[in-house]
Formats: C-alpha cells, sequence, structure tokens
C-alpha cells in the first residue's frame, strides 16, 4: 500500500477516473436500460463497444485513409472526421444492438419466460461476435491513428487537462442530456418508461412492445457505440477481447447504482471509474478490478439494490 | 404431441421393476466405462487423445455441470462464480501435494472441505441478495480469487504451480500419461456419487425445499421453508463437487496457473446446464458431454470452432429454449400463467 502516489497526483486521477467514469456510465446505459424494460442481463452489450471500438478505428482508416503513422488533424478536417467516427461508431453499434435483440431475444420472449434461457442465448451471440472479430483481425490489436493532437488545455491543481478527456466529457453530457429529454419528454420515452414500471398493463394499454423494446436496445447501442468512440480517442487501441474486460466493468458500475435506473448508472459509472484509478493509486494496477468488486459487495450488502434501487421510471440523468 | 425423449425416458424407467432398474443402470454404467473402446472410430478427437479428452473436458465439465446444476437448476440461484470453488480445489492439491507430500486421494477430502468452507463464507456473505445482483457478487467472487492467485507469489503468480504429482497407482491403476483412462474411470466413479447424492437429496427435505425455492421465494418462506438456509445447503454441494473437480484437475494436468480459472469456465459450465436442460440431471449431462465434446471433435476446424460454439448456442436455445431434455412441468399453472405476456 502506497498513499503517496495517490496524494501527489490526486488532482489527475480526479481527472482521468472523471474520463473513465463517462466511459462506463454510456457504457452501463446499453445494461441498465434493457434491464429496465426486460429485467435481463443484456450480455451482448459488451461486444456491441466492441464493435464500435472497430468501427470507429475503422472509419478513420479506411474511409478517411488515415494510418498509425498520419500526422494529427487541425481545423474543419478534424472536426468532421471525429464527427463522422462518433456518428459511424453510434449507428453501428445502434443497429447491432437491434439485432442482437432480434437474434437473441425476441422469439425467446414470446415462447419462455426463463430468464436464463435469454441469458444463454446473449452468451451464444456474445461468443458468436468476438469469435467473428478475432478471426478477422487474427487476434491482433488494433491501433488508432492519433488524429487529435493531445494538447493540455488549462492546469488545475496540477492536473493536465488534456483536450480529449474534455472531449469525452462534454460530449457525454450532452448525450446524456439527450437521453434525459429522450426518455421524459417524447412518447417513445414515454413508452419505454410505462414498460419498465408494468410490462402486461402497458400492453394492455396498447403500447407496442416490441418498437419500445427495440427502441430500448437501440437507445443503449448508440450510448455504447459513443462509449466506444470516446474509448478509442482517449486509450488509442482496441483488441476482440476489449468489450469483455469493459463490459464486466460497466455491468458493475450498473449494479453499483442499481441497476434499471439511468440515474443510478451515472452515480455508479462515475464511482467506478474514480475508485479504479485511486485504487489502482494506492494497491497498483494489478488490483484494480478487486477493488471495484470489494466495493460493489459491500455497497449491495448494505442497499441490495444499488445504490439508488432499482427504477426507470423516475429516471432523471 | 411432440416426441420428448425425456418423458419417453422417464415412461420406461416407471414401468420397469426393481430388478429391470438395475440392470438398466448396470447396463448404463459398463456402457459408460467402456467409452475409452471408441478410440480410432467415427468419434475419435483430431488432434488430441480421445481417452484424455473423456477426462478433460467431458468428465471434468459434466462432474462440474452437475454441481452447479444443484445450485442454478435446482435452487434457482444464478451463480456466474463457479470456477472459484474449482480453483480452490486445483490449488489445494497443488500446495498441499508439494509441501505436506500427501497424495491425490489424501488431498481430495482437504480440497472438498476447504471448497465447501469457502461456499459456506461466499454464500452467508451474500445469499440474501436476490437475482442478477447475486449473479454480479458470484461473478466478482470469482475474479476475485483469480487475480489474489495471479498478484500472489507464494502460490506461484502468474507462474502457477508446476509439478504436481499424479496420483499414486491404486489397486493396480497407474495414473500417468500412459493411463488416461484411469483418470476418466476416476471421474466417472465421482460423477456416479454425485448423481446418488442428488437423487437421495433431491427426493428428501432439501430437494422439496431447494424446488419450494426456486419456484417461489416468498411462498417458501411462508411455508416454513427456511430458505437461507437451504440455499447455502445447494451452495456449499455445488461447492464441494467444483472441489472435487478442481483436486482432479490438478493432479492430472500437473499444472496449474491463474489463467486456466477464468470468468469463461464459469460461463461455459452454465451454458452447458441450461443448453441440456435446467434442473434435470441427464439433461444436464447430456449438455455438458455435448458441448464439451463438439469443440474438441470439430478441432480441425480449429479456428471457427468457438465461432460455431456459439453459434450453436444461439440456435439450441431458440430451438428448444428449456433445454435439450427438460425438467418435468410440476407448476404447470403458475407458467401458464406467465405465458400470456
Amino acid at each position: 500500500m502506497d498513499f503517496s502516489v495517490l496524494i501527489s497526483e490526486f488532482p489527475t486521477l480526479t481527472v482521468d477516473g472523471i474520463a473513465l467514469g463517462f466511459i462506463y456510465v454510456l457504457i452501463a446505459l446499453g445494461y441498465t436500460m434493457v434491464y429496465g424494460v426486460l429485467r435481463l442481463i443484456n450480455f451482448a452489450n459488451s461486444e456491441v463497444f466492441m464493435i464500435g471500438t472497430f468501427a470507429s478505428i475503422l472509419i478513420a482508416t479506411q474511409l478517411f485513409g488515415h494510418t498509425i503513422e498520419s500526422e494529427p488533424l487541425t481545423g474543419f478536417k478534424l472536426v468532421y472526421t471525429m464527427l463522422a467516427m462518433l456518428l459511424g461508431a453510434m449507428i453501428i453499434s445502434g443497429l447491432v444492438s437491434v439485432l442482437v435483440e432480434i437474434v437473441a431475444y425476441r422469439r425467446l420472449r414470446a415462447v419462455t419466460t426463463n430468464r436464463l434461457t435469454s441469458l444463454i442465448s446473449a452468451i451464444g451471440v456474445s461468443i458468436f461476435l468476438a469469435e467473428g472479430v478475432r478471426i478477422l483481425t487474427s487476434s491482433a490489436p488494433m491501433g488508432a491513428p492519433r488524429l487529435l493532437d493531445k494538447i493540455t488545455l488549462v492546469t488545475i491543481f496540477g492536473a493536465d487537462i488534456r483536450i480529449d478527456i474534455l472531449l469525452v466529457i462534454v460530449f457525454a453530457i450532452i448525450l446524456l442530456v439527450c437521453l434525459d429529454i429522450f426518455v421524459n419528454k417524447t412518447r417513445l420515452g414515454k413508452g419505454i418508461r410505462a414498460v419498465s414500471m408494468d410490462y402486461d398493463t402497458a400492453k394492455l394499454m396498447g403500447i407496442n412492445i416490441n418498437k419500445v423494446i427495440s427502441t430500448t436496445f437501440l437507445v443503449g447501442g448508440i450510448g455504447t457505440g459513443a462509449a466506444a468512440f470516446f474509448y478509442v480517442t482517449v486509450y488509442e487501441v482496441t483488441v476482440f477481447r476489449i468489450g469483455f474486460e469493459l463490459g464486466i466493468a460497466a455491468f458493475t458500475a450498473a449494479v453499483l447504482g442499481g441497476i434499471g435506473n439511468i440515474r443510478g448508472a451515472f452515480a455508479g459509472g462515475l464511482a467506478l471509474g474514480l475508485i479504479e484509478m485511486y485504487s489502482s493509486a494506492i494497491f497498483g494496477t494489478q488490483w484494480k478490478s478487486i477493488t471495484a468488486f470489494v466495493i460493489l459487495v459491500l455497497v449491495l450488502l448494505f442497499r441490495p439494490n444499488g445504490i439508488f434501487g432499482e427504477s426507470l421510471q423516475q429516471a432523471r440523468v | 404431441m411432440t416426441f420428448n425423449l425425456r418423458d419417453y425416458g422417464a415412461n420406461i424407467w416407471a414401468r420397469a421393476n426393481k430388478w429391470q432398474r438395475y440392470l438398466m443402470a448396470l447396463v448404463f454404467i459398463v456402457a459408460a466405462f467402456s467409452l475409452p473402446l471408441l478410440e480410432n472410430t467415427f468419434f475419435n478427437t483430431p488432434n488430441t487423445p480421445f481417452v484424455s479428452v473423456l477426462f478433460y473436458p467431458i468428465g471434468l465439465y459434466t462432474l462440474m455441470a452437475l454441481g452447479l446444476n444443484v445450485v442454478v437448476g435446482k435452487s434457482g440461484l444464478l451463480d456466474l462464480g463457479y470456477v472459484a470453488f474449482y480453483a480452490v480445489g486445483a490449488y489445494t492439491a497443488g500446495l498441499l501435494g508439494a509441501s505436506l507430500k500427501l497424495n491425490t486421494w489424501e488431498v481430495m477430502p482437504i480440497g472438498i472441505a476447504l471448497a465447501m468452507l469457502s461456499g459456506l463464507i461466499l454464500g452467508a456473505a451474500v445469499l440474501r441478495l436476490k437475482g442478477d445482483y447475486l449473479a454480479i457478487v458470484t461473478l466478482g467472487f470469482g475474479e476475485i480469487i483469480r487475480i489474489t492467485a495471479l498478484n500472489s507469489p507464494a502460490i506461484g503468480a502468474s507462474m502457477g504451480i508446476t509439478d504436481i504429482a499424479n496420483p499414486p497407482t491404486t489397486f493396480g491403476f497407474k495414473f500417468d500419461l500412459d493411463n488416461p483412462e484411469s483418470y476418466y474411470w476416476t471421474i466417472l466413479i465421482i460423477i456416479i456419487i454425485t448423481i446418488m447424492a442428488i437423487r437421495i437429496l433431491s427426493i428428501r427435505r432439501p430437494g422439496r425445499a431447494w424446488e419450494a425455492i426456486r419456484q417461489d421465494e416468498d411462498v417458501a418462506e411462508l411455508m416454513g421453508v427456511n430458505i437461507y438456509k437451504y440455499k447455502l445447503w445447494a451452495f456449499v454441494f455445488g461447492a464441494a463437487v467444483g472441489g472435487a473437480a478442481g483436486v482432479l484437475f490438478a493432479s492430472e494436468s500437473m499444472f496449474i496457473s491463474p489463467n486456466i480459472f477464468k470468468l469463461e469456465v464459469s460461463i461455459f459450465i452454465l451454458a452447458f446446464v441450461v443448453f441440456g436442460g435446467m434442473g434435470n440431471i441427464w439433461g444436464v449431462i447430456l449438455g455438458a458431454v455435448l458441448l464439451s465434446y463438439i469443440p474438441e471433435r470439430i478441432r480441425f476446424l480449429s479456428d471457427a470452432r468457438m465461432l460455431i460454439f456459439g453459434l450453436v448456442l444461439i440456435i439450441m436455445m431458440n430451438l428448444r429454449p428449456d433445454g435439450l431434455l427438460p425438467r418435468k412441468k410440476r407448476e404447470k399453472i403458475k407458467s401458464d400463467k406467465k405465458d400470456s405476456k
């Protein structure tokens, strides 16, 4: 145990932790929204993230012809390349997520009430996607070209706020506000809240359940895709097994806050990002994921439904 | 009327008298013991010796699937960290075999006891949680065990433990690389003991309590079932089976490292249980045997075999949502009500 690093690097760790936390929040949406509506662990969401990271890099390398050696871009060119990567990752992840719902969940929902069946079917999809990408990439990690020159904008209390970290935080907040408006103000959002409150009654009230569920998967996938883009921008590398590692962390974040609850995912994701950064400073990076799980166990022992409890209908970001 | 293999089998069993039942069990056991004879036939596995495939993965995974079935299938507790008990058993064998010079059979009870103890500790802490919260906490427990092993130089860290002793020659059976069938027969004996234990428990108080808890926890509690106690029982039983599998695995492979005990193993075993048919012993065995055998049989597809494994899971779950051999439906009225969803 070594607290000196924690104390000397505290501001930097906090900034990094918040950035990582926002990535977790966005992935956690894919778990928590689906859980809110279907009461199912959306196991394949981790692979939706993985595909988003690859989509984002491939758009930069294949569509715009950048390579690892490319010089960072500036001006208008930078803006539209980054936007294309972000939107591309969001759209592709969203579509994969909807496809996962159709393949893994839709038919099963009609014929069985056994939730484990859907879990195994989702695990099947998850293995299929991860293995497919592993074969296509020959298990090799894929580096992302550094399009954004990572300059330090300001230094607050000794913490360097890099432009990519600021970008993650700003865009994540914008996306979460959009999500809040969508869930609370639109007709489809009302449908999602109704289904998560009471599935049967919502159906009786004439809500098109399949449409609502597809939308939930789409929105969750879009959030996960955005997280994939941010991850690629900050960490600049991806590999076929990335989904598994980040997925477990994001799921932990969702449970920490209270799964099914968007506000909970927000708090849980940020808390987990910070905890992971601080604990790796104290105990060393190899203990990082253990601390997260230990905290999770402790929280669940005292608050068995997560910090905020589970309910999507009172969702406020 | 669709053909239902489980009902068909159950009918034959129900109509048979005592002696016919003994005969059937005997034929079945003899057939299982003579499986190594299938080497070099169509069933042979390319690249890996068939008889050692019978032990690992088929035999070991079948045993663990049976243990997990008590937890997930019979009592309805979703445990995603089952590999932890397997790891506890294996590490006990590795450490005690080296330091105390105990042979496998002497380590076995200790390994099982330690696995049960860890099941008891984990269960006591987390079994008040419900459903998916239990799943993530058990998952976390599995990872905690693995990462702790990975970061503890005292137990070999990432290098693991090497040169674990094979079991000694017992009743004239040699246990070494040239005699893989001894391992297979050993695991078969343990599997048979486990099946008998599960069958005995199932028709007695713990089995009824598990069934009640699985169907409706709250009603079970109102009816006076001590749900906490019986959940703990199920957990500890599953842990014991996992520990036994771990001890045997360590002494066969002579080498263990934390990376063997990944989360994937827990998920695979859960997949075997659900694929075969939760709660039904024969379904679980069929699921485990098929799903651990197929990847070995199609090893010539080398790279694509896990891809196909994933595909098989998706297709089979869609075709047979309750598994290959589902359990007997005892909750007709309730399931009808839920089907209206």
